[in-house]
């Protein structure tokens, strides 16, 4: 990122707001968001400590005149004159319905998972393409191949129309577990995407959402030790956790629930919130976990829900409860052997919960993961 | 999404149904081949998949730390038995699927007489990131 005095959040949460002003005046949306993007790095190069007092005006002034070159062709002549006699001008502010729209658009079913991430990172969120490779760890030159594909699927679609906004959702949630790599922190991006979504629709599950987030985010410094190992959730200093962010999390989610409209994220919010409400695990009210739980079988009936419900169970009824809910589920579902072997070593087989914590360290998906079930072995053999 | 590492070797995975080694095809082949593996990996940074690759010279050595104050022991060259990767190359798609789809794609490059080697490629997943949400 080029280190100006440039606000950089507050030039980016204009983002989307540049861009429908471009496509409500005709421009297609692909061409649209590279202009965008290439106006965002003008600003980041001249603006330096002081901003124009207009950025927004001064970003739509660039972006559509860069929209203008770069759509300087002989067929694209005629209608580039017609766009000019319209005369750009300010127009109307974009209001909160074109927000709204540009997430159903970076969230198309047609788009894949990966895709709409990156998407949406870059004309919502207004990242740049080198900040988003950076994120996910590939080359800049693919990630942009990647942003320009899914423009090209999405650019026969109107943006006029409502969209799912599951998708929308399911997106940023993809968003925000992916963590915090590079210099980027996708965890904080994902949460301002989803404020800002949730200030643009009236939706319970966005709240849920936005909810989860708050109150995962609020456990982070405590998540990892000095030197960078996992610290699992019965082991968090819980003095560290952040009680502004839990504070806001709460107060979101009983708004959310009190409209009686419920749904997944707002269920795993709520498991969220009693962690987050407990001194310790020993004081955590399991019960009532289990209770949302039973929610959340019941909205989803995910593998991995069961399987997560399965430690709630051990923790509120025993362990031998516990490896009675495990027992119809499936040994290869991920974190499988994880659970069994929390369950046995509760349960007193500490031979046969050695062997589950092997057997999990090979299936761990991240080294922090591999590394915490190894230690885990070592210390019961 | 995760990454994928796709792993070629010259020696140590099982035998490839076109199993002819490389300096018994004609150069054709060999331009032929070439020239596969890389519109391979041009078709994989136009779909936003392509993470990285390189190939790699059969010489090496194995090198050891020989304690405080010494220079480390190299042996070598490789035994003739010893598992040899030719070359390496990282993909991030959005499904294991997708990691298996391509493989498939790769080991199907053209050897002697034009035909699919059917080689063996290796595919491992890469670690990741733990996830945030726990619970």
């Amino acid at each position: 990122m080029p280190s100006t005095g440039a606000d950089e959040p507050r030039l980016r949460r204009l983002t989307p707001e540049v861009l429908t002003v471009l496509v409500r005046r005709g421009a297609d949306f692909a061409a649209a968001e590279d202009a965008v993007q290439d106006a965002l790095l003008e600003a980041w190069r001249s603006w330096g400590t002081e901003p124009p007092r207009d950025p927004k005006g001064w970003l739509v002034t660039v972006a559509w005149r860069r929209y203008l070159d770069a759509t300087r062709s002989e067929i694209a002549r005629r209608r580039r004159e017609d766009l000019v006699d319209a005369e750009p001008e300010a127009g109307p502010a974009a209001g909160t319905d074109d927000t709204l729209h540009l997430y159903f658009l970076c969230a198309h079913p047609a788009l894949t998972p990966s895709s709409a991430v990156a998407l949406t990172l870059r004309a919502v969120g207004g990242l740049t393409t080198r900040q988003i490779a950076d994120a996910y760890l590939v080359p800049e030159a693919t990630m942009a191949q990647r942003i320009s594909r899914a423009k090209r699927t999405v650019s026969e679609v109107r943006m006029d129309r409502p969209g799912d906004v599951a998708r929308v959702l399911r997106t940023l949630y993809l968003v925000f577990n992916e963590g915090y790599s590079g210099d980027v922190d996708l965890a904080a991006e994902a949460i301002r995407l989803t404020r800002q979504l949730a200030a643009a629709i009236d939706d319970p599950e966005v709240s849920g959402l936005l909810a989860l987030m708050l109150l995962h985010h609020a456990r982070r410094p405590a998540r990892t030790a000095a030197d960078g190992t996992l610290v699992p959730l019965a082991e968090q200093d819980r003095s560290r956790w952040d009680t502004g962010a839990i504070a806001e999390g709460v107060a979101i989610l009983q708004l959310a629930l009190s409209r009686d409209r419920l749904g997944e994220f707002q269920a795993q919010a709520a498991i969220a919130a009693l962690h987050a409400d407990a001194p310790s695990t020993g004081e955590t009210d399991w019960v009532q976990v289990v209770e949302w739980y039973d929610e959340l079988v019941a909205l989803t009936d995910s593998p991995v829900v069961r399987l997560n419900r399965a430690v709630a169970v051990g923790e509120a009824d025993g362990p031998r409860a516990g490896l009675a809910a495990l027992a119809d589920l499936d040994p290869s579902l991920p974190r499988f052997q994880a659970v069994a072997a929390h369950l046995h070593e509760r349960d007193g087989d500490l031979a046969r919960a050695a062997t589950l914590y092997v057997e999990a360290a090979a299936r761990a998906s991240s080294t922090a993961e591999r590394d915490h079930l190894t230690k885990q072995a070592a210390r019961l053999t | 999404m995760a990454k994928y590492l796709m792993l070629k070797h010259y020696r140590g995975a099982p035998a490839a149904r076109n199993d002819v080694m490389m300096d018994r095809w004609t150069p054709e082949e060999v331009t032929a081949h070439i020239q596969y593996m890389n519109d391979f990996a041009d078709r994989l940074r136009e779909s936003g998949e392509f993470v990285g690759e390189n190939a790699l010279s059969p010489e090496g050595l194995w090198v050891q730390y020989d304690g405080e104050g010494k220079p480390p022991v190299t042996d070598g060259p490789f035994a003739e038995t010893k598992d040899l990767i030719a070359g390496w190359m990282i993909i991030d798609v959005d499904t294991p699927q997708r990691a298996i789809e391509l493989a498939g794609e790769l080991s199907a490059a053209p050897g002697k007489d034009g035909e699919p080697i059917h080689e063996w490629l290796e595919v491992r997943p890469l670690y990741g990131e733990p996830s945030l949400i726990e619970d």
